[in-house]
């Protein structure tokens, strides 16, 4: 496979084990995996609350490190975090200090580029993703949709190799996650890099990968590599379509049999933070 | 703003309530056994104190040495409390070797710093500007170990996956992630120094709203007592008005968190 020059965005795993927690408490969120995403590939990690999904997520940003196994992109193993590797978490994580288009173009800063330069392909990231007219709000001024498109393009500015995505419209209603949905489809038709996205929503899922890897929790293992081959663009219609639903049926199915299991939801920095900054009398 | 401007007569009423209690009680000499006005002068003998000292020529020279101490004690507070508060916020180690001294220092009051401030400083202007520091320096420090450690790790994990180096992520995320907290210690922080004025000129000197203070104590000009911990109360509040106000100018974004 390195025998000619490929796009960049290839990710292998080979036994791939995480390990999250302290001492006792310690415990493989994923278990030895193995699988590889073709560059410029759209792939959906599919699985229930807690089942380690996230938890791959944020090893191939570089947040978390791999106990065992290797996990390489384009071949090199993976050394903290890249803007190679762009990530997208549920919730924004948008500077609140600074402008829309200074976040936006914040990748860029870091790079070294003067401000001019770097405002002007901030500003066309924020047109591509149709928030032209916000450049110049606060971030908290947005709504949970536009803060998510924000991030997007604050992202894809490093023109990373790889666009992971941690259930980015999860906190979103429906209305604005089926807009995103294909806002997202549209992007990546331009833009074109290796998407892996996170979700536990099956619709979602169907409706954007080109493969959903659907996984199984405590020890999260892949136990359905699925290959969908809906043609793009895809618009609504396709949610209502036979084979969609036939899909869909299936995908259930397979989530069904993990049923019964409630397990504390995981993010791609490890365990959810449970304790909270302890109370400091600042005097 | 048309209910606030609503409730302004009556926070005037209030003011003046506790005045006209005052006057009355101070010049009936009102003896409530447990605490007495026998000896509390009149406001009407504060006021003619007051523009005894007002139309003199040491008001300024009272004023300019108070606020130079208190500034340069305050300007050092903020350096070192603000460097040292991130430093401990963002790193373990710095935490566990900086803090447990610093918490055994806190405590500890002004007046008990003088003995030690006079012998350690080779003058005595110094010490009363050390004095002021320690005032100060505590409610800053610990106001920014506390908004640094509040930075939520998610931005500092996306600034780092978008390119962010150690020293970018202090920069642009910690420092103005922390800001908010820094504001609220640097005006509580103001505060406490000028507490800390009358202690520290307690030491020596001639000049200085503090010294006029404990002067007039041991003159036994008790309505010049009343001026000086008026002025105090009034530069305090002032200079406190003054850092919070440039504080929410350099903190613009979250105003309008607050606001919408």
């Amino acid at each position: 496979m390195n025998s000619h020059q490929q796009a960049p965005g290839r990710i292998d795993g080979h036994g791939l084990s995480i390990r999250l927690g302290q001492g006792r408490e310690a415990f493989e969120a994923v278990q030895r995996l193995d699988f590889a995403v073709e560059p410029g590939e759209f792939v959906c990690i599919l699985g229930p609350s807690g089942c380690g999904k996230s938890t791959l997520l944020g090893a191939l940003a570089g947040h978390l490190v791999p106990s065992n196994g290797q996990l390489r992109v384009d071949g090199q193993a993976i050394a903290g975090p890249s803007p190679q590797r762009g990530m997208v978490f549920q919730h924004h994580t948008l500077l609140p200090w600074r402008s829309v288009l200074d976040n936006v173009a914040f990748g860029l800063k870091m790079q070294g580029l003067g401000k001019a330069e770097r405002r002007q392909q901030a500003r066309e990231m924020l047109q591509l993703v149709g928030l032209a007219d916000f450049a110049e709000r606060w971030p908290s001024q947005l709504s949970g949709g536009m803060q998510q498109r924000a991030e997007i393009a604050r992202v894809l500015i490093n023109r990373p190799r790889l666009l992971l995505m941690d259930e980015p419209f999860g906190a979103l209603d429906a209305q604005t996650r089926a807009r995103m949905q294909e806002l997202l489809l549209d992007i990546w038709a331009r833009i074109r890099t290796t998407v892996v996205f996170v979700t536990h929503d099956i619709d979602e899922a169907l409706f954007l990968a080109d493969r959903i890897l659907v996984m199984s929790p405590r020890p999260g293992r892949f136990i359905e590599d699925l290959r969908l081959d809906f043609a793009r663009p895809r618009r609504a219609s396709l949610l209502t379509s036979p084979a969609f639903t036939h899909l869909k049926r299936h995908c259930l199915a397979l989530l069904r049999h993990e049923e019964g299991r409630e397990l504390p939801r995981l993010t791609p920095l490890g365990l959810p933070a449970t304790d909270h900054p302890p109370l400091r009398i600042a005097l | 703003m048309t209910r606030d401007l609503k409730r302004w007569p009556v926070r005037l009423v209030s003011l003046l309530a506790c005045l006209l209690f005052w006057q009355v009680a101070a010049s009936v000499k009102l003896d409530l056994g447990l605490l007495t006005f026998t000896y509390v002068p009149t406001p009407q003998a504060v006021l003619e104190a007051a523009w005894q000292l007002l139309t003199s020529s040491t008001l300024l020279a009272h004023l300019g040495s108070s606020l130079s101490r208190v500034f340069a004690g305050y300007a050092a507070a903020a350096l070192l409390g603000v460097a040292l508060g991130l430093l401990i916020g963002r790193s373990k180690w710095a935490e566990d070797t900086l803090l447990p001294p610093l918490e055994v220092l806190r405590p500890i009051p002004a007046v008990a710093w003088i003995p030690l401030a006079i012998l350690m400083f080779p003058s005595s202007e110094l010490s009363m500007v050390f004095i002021t520091f320690t005032g100060a320096l505590f409610p800053i420090l610990l106001n920014t170990v506390h908004g640094a450690e509040a930075v939520d790790p998610r931005l500092v994990a996306s600034a780092r996956s978008l390119g962010a180096g150690r020293w970018a992520i202090l920069r642009e995320v910690v420092l103005p992630g922390a800001l908010p907290s820094i504001v609220t210690g640097l005006a509580i922080g103001m505060g406490t120094s000028w507490f800390c004025l009358v202690t520290a000129e307690m030491i020596a000197g001639q000049f200085g709203i503090g010294y006029y203070t404990w002067e007039s104590y041991t003159l036994q000009n008790y309505p010049d007592i009343i001026v000086g911990m008026l002025l105090i109360g009034v530069l305090g509040m002032g200079s406190s008005a003054l850092v919070k106000r440039l504080g929410a100018f350099a903190t613009p974004w979250y105003r309008t968190r607050r606001a919408g």
